[in-house]
């Protein structure tokens, strides 16, 4: 196997979650890649949705759009609803996954885009929600997909921006939110996933050549840690072929 | 004027002269329609058919103590606060893209307190720009619940009268002024759009006063060939002004792609010579300029005649 960056590995394991799903409501960048990658592999149904209002784009190798917004992410659409529409398509139950990121995530899956600091006087004012609330908020489940780094990984985000399981347990049921929940974080270290219960976030699977220890020391909370860890398969000369055909220039994979 | 007041805001559109005449006019002229204070809405969204002309043309007229809310701020955002032209940001998001990182001049200004960033979830401030088009006071939603962005502004929850579950509400939001820039439009101010429609529609029907740049005005008898494509009736513009590449370097659907080139040499002097260095950029691109030819001149007929060649190769 020739040598994968970082980037290339969270963008082919969050390619392989999407085998069988049909719709998936994705920002640009990473997440895109990885959609766009399931598409050419093993998943050529999947729907991609982005939220300035483009449904079933295709990704044009070499032109990645920056902006979900933008001409190059309605190429080839089948159409152009709208923002606020394409949102309420998810309210309505219609988009099945989501992918997101966030500043930092906390034990609870909860995610911070807004800002660091104390909420009246912020020390660092970050861009914002975005569609990111309402993705974790409305679709069936939410993976988030991130690089795994201990500034990251907090035991409590400092805002909630969107909300993972909130204080863990029901509380995201009693919330309101009725539907949806964050089934999966994708780091470049491994997979986690959420006690049934308790709703604190386990870790499930690490990369070939990542140790646990490794992981609990990118991760700034306490983690969950099985008897039982798998470890996933590396990625394939072909979905690395793929995925680096999608973004010649290093735009996104750096 | 309360979040979510239809009262009010129906009132404030009864009472206004509503001509069903020509809507033709100047940017100096349109941009006049603004008052210092007031909440004006951009249309688009981030980089996509961005009012530009419009926004540079208020600037000019040294508006001040304004409330901008848009979806998605783009870098116009930055330029209102380093001109001192705003008080209150209303948005779901503020930059450029990923690969220009955080605004430096958003943080500095929001940080130190010199302007407030009033955060929404992009559907929620979606359906608030709706209900303000519908004329009623709030929405009902599911998202935002749990956040803590219902804290930010002025989201309410209640339990629906009908299930019992927990519902998010977003009141109404009423804009004093939208800007908007369209694809074609006629004299009366009907407008048509190609491509994604962003939130102008509704953006259209919440404000008191529609400001609208179209790449071109076609005539009475062209809109009444494809009424179905118009997106916003004449009746409900205020002014309309003939602004060709009136977005660029920002998009415009199927006519011309933005020049990211453009926010790397944006960023790039920021980045090098400090949040001062705006002011450079504002003379050049927002000042000095006497016309909009003059404009499109800084960045050349070559630059737009290739932007304008991606666009058809992208939907053409």
């Amino acid at each position: 196997m020739s040598h994968v960056l970082s980037t290339e590995l969270l963008a082919v394991i969050a390619a392989r979650q999407l085998a069988g799903v049909t719709s998936l409501f994705a920002g640009v960048g990473i997440p895109l890649l990885a959609a766009a990658l399931a598409q050419k592999t093993h998943a050529p149904d999947l729907t991609i949705v982005v939220e300035g209002g483009s449904i079933g784009p295709e990704v044009i190798p070499g032109r990645l759009p920056i902006s979900t917004n933008e001409m190059r992410v309605a190429h080839r659409a089948r159409m152009l609803p709208g923002i606020t529409d394409t949102f309420l398509f998810a309210q309505r139950g219609f988009w099945e996954v989501g992918f997101v990121g966030g500043a930092q995530i906390d034990r609870y899956g909860n995610l911070n885009s807004s800002i660091l600091g104390p909420h009246e006087r912020p020390t660092v004012r970050l861009p914002g929600s975005g569609g990111a609330n309402d993705i974790i908020s409305l679709c069936h489940r939410v993976m988030v997909v991130t690089m795994h780094e201990r500034r990251r990984f907090v035991r409590q985000v400092d805002f909630v921006t969107s909300p993972g399981f909130l204080g863990g347990g029901d509380a995201r049921r009693k919330a309101g939110l009725l539907f949806g929940r964050v089934s999966r974080v994708i780091t470049h270290l491994g997979i986690l996933g959420f006690d049934e219960e308790t709703k604190a976030m386990r870790l499930e699977a690490l990369h070939p050549g990542v140790t646990v220890a490794d992981a609990r020391e990118n991760t700034g909370f306490e983690l969950l840690i099985p008897e039982r860890i798998a470890t996933t398969e590396p990625p394939t000369e072909r979905e690395l072929a793929v995925l680096r055909s999608l973004d010649p220039d290093r735009r996104f994979l750096g | 004027m309360n979040a979510g007041d239809f009262v009010e805001a129906r009132r404030r559109l009864e009472a206004k002269p509503r001509a069903g005449g020509e809507k033709l006019t100047t940017l100096e002229e349109a941009a006049r329609r603004i008052k210092d204070g007031d909440h004006v809405a951009i249309g688009g969204c981030l980089f996509s058919r961005t009012p530009l002309g419009l926004l540079r043309e208020i600037l000019r007229q040294g508006r001040r103590g304004l409330t901008l809310s848009r979806n998605l701020m783009c870098y116009e955002g930055e330029w209102f606060m380093a001109a001192g032209a705003v008080e209150r940001v209303v948005t779901s998001w503020f930059g450029i893209g990923l690969p220009w990182g955080l605004s430096r001049i958003m943080r500095e200004q929001v940080e130190s307190g010199r302007v407030r960033f009033e955060e929404w979830s992009h559907l929620a401030l979606g359906l608030r720009y709706r209900a303000g088009a519908m004329g009623v006071p709030f929405l009902p939603t599911l998202t935002m619940l749990g956040s803590d962005l219902m804290a930010v502004g002025e989201a309410k929850t209640m339990t629906c009268p009908f299930t019992g579950e927990t519902l998010c509400l977003v009141p109404a939001l009423f804009p004093d002024v939208a800007l908007l820039h369209v694809h074609r439009a006629d004299r009366f101010g009907n407008c048509q759009i190609d491509g994604y429609p962003h939130m102008d529609a509704d953006i259209a029907r919440a404000a008191t006063t529609v400001l609208v740049t179209a790449e071109e005005i076609i005539s009475e008898d062209e809109i009444r060939r494809h009424p179905d494509r118009t997106a916003i009736p004449g009746l409900i513009v205020d002014a309309v002004v003939e602004v060709p590449f009136g977005s660029y370097p920002h998009e415009c659907y199927g006519l011309y792609e933005a020049d990211p080139a453009h926010f790397d040499a944006y960023v790039a002097e920021i980045t090098a010579k400090g949040t001062d260095a705006i002011h450079a950029y504002l003379a050049r691109y927002v000042h000095e300029p006497r016309t909009h030819q003059e404009y499109l001149a800084l960045f050349g007929k070559d630059a737009l005649a290739r932007q304008a060649r991606s666009a058809r190769e992208l939907v053409g």
